[in-house]
């Protein structure tokens, strides 16, 4: 018996055990209220339904999950996704909007390789300020995240540039082997991501300088070369994230592209198990937690929860979910029960009371 | 003091952590005016029970009756408010405060509500006087050392109006002067009624102070003995559970002979290096194979020493010759280079990285010097790890424990790991032996001697003299932030000799000492 309890302890404190089950009883939620809910169709060779449907809306929020996951491990934070979302999504479509065909292949990839070259610079600036100069991350990304909107309106004039070209298009809402590509792009994603921490040392010696600068400094890592670093390639995810939701409508809105997905993305990270103190991180937590975030607010729109209160909805599920990960609030739990049951006979072993 | 009645009583204490019962049906008393000497091996189960005491954990089974009441506090505050003050072995205090605001935190001196800032300055002053420390009260608590700021926390505790004191190796970075002054408060405490409960790993200091020691080992009590009705021998046999001649073995040890190792081109030639305000340049040449020993008192700037020859702080002053050719140390990576080690004195903070493995721990520096795109093999990496775990007798020996869940003790070996795996050149050593029980520390002190016999250039510093000159084959004395003189270690050297050339040192300043 008492195996099965220490099973049943190692599962319920499990890091991602109490996501799933909001996401699992979210899920059910919708279940109830709509009971088609769950149901998958083929149609013209593509699978509709709205699980599919959540999993191809949060593909951009997982792949600035992702990037965010990497800084925040470092101890950081970039607050400068969502604008860079919007710039890297502006660039490539003005670009192709001065195409003479706007399906051109050719012409897509350069707009891409626009987009991405500008969102890297721009990170490499974040990584400048924080690892050289030595900025607090907050304020550092914060320079960004006010003034890349201003960026985004400047390349878009102000407008919302609408395009017409299917290969772009087909980053958002395109299929591969029956399901949206843009599932598989990040799934791609996440993989090299995975692959570029957990096959090098990246991963270890950015958890490393996430728990402990200073002792991290004395063991001769170069921390201020990782910093940089992540924040490159934050920004190179949060590229990819904005072409992704400009390929979605087919037009770059300078406003409204990625905003307030940085906060979406820092909630998934810390949902998925990754202190904002920084250290040890989990790239499956973050997908979990992206996952989570995208349900609830599927769910918001699908019963209806009117505007005014959704936003509320979802803070209190948040809420609910950081509060049963916090150590202190779940020792508190721990603490009280036992020593309500203390006078019963606990273990197996007899204590006998040795007078001292 | 015996057959009064115990002010503190823990009766049948359990406390598991996933995998080790780090406490096992503990008994433990405490009378009023004693000193209690709680003794164990790395990892025996000293601070847990400590831990569980001021309600830093939870108990799994077990009371804890305080003065006749049984209680069950849910932290340190509660405790220290019940009258149980702690200084813990980890010093948790704000490096970011100044000293006199870390002693008041939590409950300044106020006068309508506002802090009396004039008067927590002067009680600071006062409190620190009595342990004989003055330092001032207004600088940063972190610009201190380590030892400084044990000293700050030892104030901070003896302050509050305490029924028990507990004091979790207080000593462990202290200088001779330092204890002594901590052990006349301790029995002033003591014969104020007090009782206080104290953990160390020299067995000197228990004989000195204890009337009473409780021994554990591997989470079980052992016995609790009257310190005059048990010898040291059998206190140690009590410890680790076998009979063994670690101390013979402490003692017997040959002082290690002034061979000649200062031959041929240093390996590093330091010549006028210096950084204002942390120590005055000084000239030393360390050579293959040979052991340095800084002596010195605390403040006297054993630490900035070795953290300039590291890199650790940047040097102001002076140049660095790596066999024969000039370079550069002005930065960890750079010293690394060069095949320099540091290990520091503080690893908490500047050591451990407590979330990460045991394993991960000890392949950091290696993995660093490599640089993260070629990851060291994992074979290899178990390998090498599972070689130190053995060889340091890290305990438990699970290379996948998040190293903070280890003793303090055997997180310092981690460290040590650390640096021996990636076999430096130079290996700078501040306060090695620091929390290491008496086995351990023979182990320690005779790797130290093994390596250099190797080839391995050893920095050692050390507040416990005995073991510096058991170990060094020269020994620079620094006094007042500035080396007085450097001594072959030979027949005529010994703890007198150095004391003498500390105290030179000020006749050479001109200072009455
Ligand atoms: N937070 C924790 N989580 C898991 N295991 C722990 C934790 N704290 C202590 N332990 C384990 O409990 C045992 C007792 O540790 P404790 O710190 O009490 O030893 P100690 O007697 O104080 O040793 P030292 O002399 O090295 O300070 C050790 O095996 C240690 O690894
Ligand atoms: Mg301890």
């Amino acid at each position: 018996m008492s195996n099965r309890t220490a099973g049943y302890r190692a599962l319920t404190t499990h890091r991602l055990f109490w996501p799933i089950v909001v996401l699992v009883v979210l899920l059910a939620a919708n279940t109830v209220y709509r009971p088609g809910f769950l149901s998958v169709q083929m149609r013209d060779g593509h699978l509709y339904g709205s699980l599919i449907d959540i999993l191809r809306l949060s593909a951009p929020l997982i792949l600035v999950a992702l990037g965010m996951t990497l800084v925040i491990a470092t101890g950081g934070i970039d607050l400068s996704v969502g604008s860079l979302c919007a710039i890297s999504g502006a660039i490539a479509c003005l670009h192709i909007s001065e195409q003479p065909d706007q399906n051109s292949v050719g012409g897509v990839l350069t707009a891409l390789a626009l987009g991405l070259g500008v969102a890297l610079v721009l990170g490499a600036w974040n990584g400048v300020l924080v690892a050289v100069i030595g900025i607090q991350p907050i304020i550092a990304t914060l320079i960004l995240m006010v003034a890349g909107r201003g960026l985004a309106q400047l390349i878009t004039e102000g407008q919302i540039l609408t395009i017409n070209s299917d290969p772009y298009k087909a980053i958002g809402v395109g299929h591969l082997l029956t399901l949206p590509l843009a599932i598989f792009i990040a799934l791609a994603a996440a993989l090299v991501v995975a692959a570029f921490t957990r096959r090098t040392a990246l991963g270890l010696i950015i958890e490393s300088v996430g728990g402990n600068a200073q002792a991290s400094r004395l063991a001769g890592i170069r921390s201020a070369r990782i910093t940089f670093l992540v924040y490159v390639i934050s920004a190179a995810c949060a590229a990819v994230a904005g072409f992704m939701m400009t390929a979605n409508v087919s037009s770059a809105d300078g406003n409204a592209a990625g905003l307030w997905v940085e906060l979406d993305a820092i909630l998934a990270v810390v949902i998925g198990g990754t202190s904002l103190a920084g250290g040890r991180f989990s790239l499956g937590g973050t997908i979990l937690g992206a996952l989570l975030i995208q349900t609830l607010t599927t769910t918001v729109y699908a019963m209806n929860i009117s505007p005014q209160t959704s936003l509320l909805f979802k803070a209190v599920v948040v809420i609910a979910v950081c509060l049963i990960q916090a150590p202190g609030f779940r020792a508190r739990f721990a603490r009280r029960r036992p020593s309500a049951a203390a006078p019963a006979p606990v273990t197996e072993q007899p204590k006998e009371q040795v007078p001292a | 003091m015996t057959g009064s009645h115990p002010v503190l009583t823990m009766t049948g204490i359990s406390k598991s952590f996933p995998g080790v019962r780090a406490l096992d049906n503990v008994d433990f008393r405490l009378f009023p005016g004693e000193v209690h000497a709680l003794m164990g091996e790395n990892g025996a189960g000293k601070s847990t029970l400590i831990k569980v005491l001021t309600g830093v954990y939870g108990t799994d089974q077990g009371t804890v009756t305080l003065a006749d009441e049984q209680v069950s506090f849910t932290g340190p505050m509660q405790a220290t408010a019940a009258g149980v003050s702690t200084v813990f072995q980890e010093v948790n205090l704000c490096t970011n405060l100044s000293v006199a605001e870390n002693i008041f935190i939590g409950r300044e001196p106020r006068r309508l509500g506002a802090v009396r800032w004039g008067e927590m300055r002067r009680q600071a002053r006062a409190l620190l006087a009595r342990l004989d420390l003055d330092i001032d009260v207004n600088a940063q608590l972190g610009s201190y050392s380590l030892a400084v700021q044990q000293m700050v926390a030892i104030a901070r505790a003896i302050d509050i109006k305490a029924r028990v004191l507990v004091l979790d190796e207080p000593t462990s970075s202290l200088d001779a002067g330092e204890v002594a002054q901590l052990f006349r408060v301790m029995r002033q405490l003591r014969d104020d009624g007090i009782a206080i409960l104290f953990v160390t790993h020299f067995l000197d200091q228990v004989y000195e102070i204890a009337d009473r020691i409780t021994v554990l080992r591997n989470g079980q009590l052992v016995g609790e003995y009257l310190t005059g009705e048990l010898p040291q021998l059998g206190l140690v046999e009590k410890m680790i559970g076998k009979e063994l001649r670690v101390l013979e073995r402490l003692d017997e040890q040959p002082r290690r002979a002034a061979t000649d190792r200062a031959t041929g081109t240093p390996l590093l030639d330091v010549h006028e290096l210096g950084r204002r305000s942390a120590v005055a340049p000084f000239s030393l040449t360390i050579h293959e194979g040979e052991v340095v020993g800084l002596a010195g008192l605390l403040g006297s700037g054993r630490t900035e020493v070795a953290r300039l020859l590291f890199g650790a702080d940047r040097a102001d002053h002076g140049d660095v010759r790596v066999q024969g050719s000039p370079a550069s140390l002005r930065t960890p990576v750079a010293a690394i280079g060069h095949g320099i080690g540091f290990c520091s004195e503080n690893r908490r903070a500047e050591g451990i990285i407590a979330e990460l493995s045991v394993r991960e721990n000890i392949i950091l520096a290696m993995q660093a010097a490599r640089g993260w795109l070629r990851p060291i093999p994992r074979r290899r990496q178990d390998e090498l790890v599972e070689r130190y775990v053995r060889a340091l007798s890290i305990r438990p020996a699970d290379p996948e424990l998040p190293v903070g869940n280890l003793s303090g003790g055997n997180q310092q070996k981690v460290l040590l790991a650390r640096w021996l795996i990636t076999e430096p050149r130079l290996l700078i050593l501040d306060e090695p032996t620091r929390g290491i029980d008496i086995g351990a520390k023979t182990e320690i002190q005779r790797l130290v001697a093994q390596l250099s016999d190797g080839g391995m250039a050893v920095l050692f510093v050390s507040a416990e003299l005995e073991e510096v000159l058991r170990l060094s084959h020269k020994i620079a004395v620094l006094r007042d932030r500035e080396m007085v003189a450097q001594l072959t270690n030979d027949q005529d050297v010994d703890a007198d000799r150095i004391m003498q050339s500390i105290a030179a040192g000020a006749g050479h300043e001109g200072v009455p000492s």
